[in-house]
């Protein structure tokens, strides 16, 4: 079992943020030129199509919910740029990032948002619930923890159909306290599965913070020993260090068919959602601390600029790149139709969407 | 056969017929199955086709809804139904939802199975019947076979569906027998089944209620000359609502029997039909029986009464045709 040399935080996290000792780490040293700008450009993506949401939240034409990613680019560009074709993963409601790193288009996740048909789910599913199984990508949950069984399962797919693979199953450190999470842990360590759990601890379930939420002090992933797996801590502001750590768990999953806890430290810079006014749980001057010191996309810019791989002039163009796809993926989702009532009944039923001569059940299944 | 073989017999051949097919649940293995429904399977199929699992519905189910997104066909044992409750979000949420959320993108082909029963003197934790709470949702579909036949069909049926199927059985007609033809059939979903005609009433029943009418039907037509048709509904979801208007055009006259408490039962969808598409057909108003509105009793002999039994049937039976 891993024993990491900290009880609490990553050592990273400990000292001023600066260049990445994690630059020399061979899955970051083995990247080429274009590989590290094809990342930043990716975290860059993410950073305007959060920031473009806002905008079109507030216009009111985003319904319910709407979590955003924004602070926590690093923890799904990291993982999720270390994954090969038999490599699955699922997150839980905070899953834009998740999706826009798996190669989604602004296009069809803005068209989600504001319920139109061109979006990824025909505007059924909304921000909570992103699918994209051609992409190994198997949502968007909207229930605390609910994924982290179903993230089992993918794995346990994986490993019953002989392929060396794994999934990687993200969760907010709200999530650990949920009962299903645990019955996840034991399955997954009980039957060696190649799954890989992720808590994003961005310090707050919603506005609960950990101290007020999690017993017993130390890090959520050291949980992982009651269940005899294997866990680490990693700073999630570091783009670098979070693939470095990543590819151990992953390799473990890939080489050993055994499951880990990867406790991520990041830090959302917005409330929990839109609905949330953030007034009441932290001080503006925490939130500050990190856009200024640890902001995950800056941080990789610097290293970028200071590894001579980029410039602030390409640097400040892929921004405006990102900004101008956003804007129009914005026009894209107000262009869009609305699905059409007929459309309300469909998608219920593979076999009610796939009649032929391979299902056989009759009856009525939708009801007036 | 009896009900518990043929249920064996479908999963032994859907196990042969297709190697994505996973039988998983707590016990189904060393065990050979809290109820011997799956004997002798793990020595035939090996452990990786026959799987026990720790106390723990929320995870194993779960567990198998995301491993069937992926194209596994698990078909999973739930000791009791009333076990589901702990696994809700995962059998409602995630398998009855994630294909409408994700706009037609996933299908989760999952079987899950169980007795749903009371009468068994276990008191109310253990003898719950949740195919009217399930049904109502749409997304999933659920089947109650009644006898050996039906529960052998409607299992391979189930297995080879390609959207969350939950199999709701029996324990007291496990040990039932009857005629099961050894080779390959499926009942489809959906095909309602009339088990006794008649002309003078009709009993809509499904489950362990079929029996039940059945045996009330051979009262009522012996010692009071009355001639009822009954009809097993055999799946709640997808609902063959034409057999049971075809019967009721027949008969004008209607009874409904079923297991659940009447609150919200699965009859209450087959009274608002009936009404709502035959009411002219009908010669008096439909009467119901349904397990007496309580938690289910302990007490054996008052559950022998809370639960519908042919006395009942029959009492209520002469109402409608008063």
């Amino acid at each position: 079992m891993a024993k990491p040399a900290v009880l609490t935080h990553p050592e990273s996290l400990k000292r001023p943020a600066g260049p990445s000792e994690y630059a020399k780490n061979p899955v970051n040293a083995g990247m080429s030129k274009a590989e590290k700008v094809a990342l930043y450009t990716k975290m860059a993506r993410i950073r305007h199509f959060e920031q473009r949401c806002i905008r079109v939240y507030q216009q009111g034409k985003i319904g319910g919910f709407l979590h955003l990613y924004i602070g926590q680019e690093a923890v799904a560009a990291g993982t999720i740029s270390l994954l090969g074709k038999d490599d699955h993963l699922i997150t839980g409601y905070r899953d834009h990032g998740h999706a826009l790193m798996v190669g989604m288009s602004m296009n069809e996740c803005m068209a989600e948002l504001t319920g139109k048909v061109t979006g990824c789910s025909k505007g059924k599913g909304g921000s909570m619930h992103y699918f994209a199984p051609d992409k190994n990508f198997w949502g968007g949950h909207g229930i605390v923890g609910g994924q982290a069984p179903l993230g089992t399962g993918l794995a346990y797919a994986v490993k019953y159909l002989g392929r060396k693979g794994s999934c990687i199953c993200y969760m907010g450190d709200g999530a650990v306290n949920q009962g299903a999470v645990h019955e996840a842990y034991n399955l997954a360590a009980l039957w060696d599965l190649p799954v890989i759990f992720v808590i994003e601890n961005n310090g707050y379930s919603m506005g609960t913070s950990q101290e007020r939420s999690t017993a017993h002090p130390g890090c959520l992933a050291k949980r992982a020993e009651g269940y005899g797996m294997a866990w680490d801590v990693v700073n999630g502001h570091d783009v670098y260090e979070v693939r470095a750590r990543a590819a151990v768990a992953l390799r473990r999953a890939h080489e050993e068919s055994k499951p880990t806890v990867l406790e991520i430290f990041t830090y959302r810079y917005y409330g929990h959602s839109m609905a949330d006014p953030d007034k009441t749980y932290r001080d503006k001057e925490e939130i500050k601390e990190y856009r200024e010191q640890k902001d995950p996309v800056l941080l990789f810019e610097k290293e970028l600029i200071a590894e001579k791989v980029l410039t602030p002039q390409k640097a400040k163009a892929i921004n405006e790149a990102a900004m101008e796809e956003a804007d129009a993926a914005a026009k894209f989702a107000d262009e869009s139709p609305d699905p059409t009532p007929a459309d309300v009944t469909k998608d219920i039923y593979w076999e009610e969407d796939n009649r032929g001569p391979d299902t056989s059940s009759r009856g009525t299944i939708i009801f007036e | 056969m009896s009900y518990r073989e043929a249920l064996r017999a479908a999963m032994r051949e859907e196990l042969r017929r297709d190697e994505k097919v996973v039988l998983m649940g707590e016990e189904v293995a060393q065990f050979n199955g809290a109820y011997k429904v799956t004997e002798g399977l793990l020595k035939e199929f090996g452990p990786k086709r026959v799987v026990d699992t720790p106390i723990s519905e929320a995870g194993f189910i779960g567990l198998g809804i995301g491993a069937s997104m992926l194209g596994i066909r698990p078909v999973m044992e739930l000791m009791f139904w009333s076990f589901s409750y702990v696994a809700l979000d995962q059998i409602v949420n995630n398998a009855g939802n994630i294909r409408y959320m994700s706009g037609g993108l996933i299908n989760c082909p999952i079987v899950i199975r169980g007795p749903a029963n009371g009468g068994t003197n276990v008191g109310a934790t253990h003898s719950h019947t949740p195919e009217a709470v399930l049904a109502s949702h749409p997304g999933i579909k659920v089947v109650c076979p009644a006898t050996p036949y039906d529960a052998k069909g409607l299992m391979k049926a189930a297995i080879r569906d390609n959207d969350p199927v939950y199999v709701m059985e029996n324990t007291i007609l496990y040990n039932d027998k009857g005629e099961v033809p050894e080779d390959d059939y499926v009942v489809p979903l959906g095909v309602a089944d009339v088990k006794r005609a008649g002309d003078d009433l009709t009993i809509v029943a499904h489950g362990r209620a079929v029996i039940t009418s059945l045996k009330a039907a051979e009262i009522l037509e012996s010692e009071h000359g009355v001639s009822v048709e009954v009809v097993d509904l055999r799946s709640i979801r997808p609902l063959d609502e034409e057999t049971v208007l075809a019967s009721v055009r027949k008969t004008h006259r209607v009874l409904l029997v079923e297991e659940n408490k009447p609150f919200c039962g699965v009859d209450a969808q087959i009274a608002y039909l009936i009404q709502s598409r035959a009411f002219d057909e009908l010669d008096a108003p439909i009467h119901r029986v349904s397990s007496v509105d309580a938690p289910q009793i302990y007490c054996k002999r008052l559950e022998d009464q809370q639960i519908p039994n042919p006395a009942r049937v029959v009492a209520e039976a002469l109402k409608v045709l008063a």
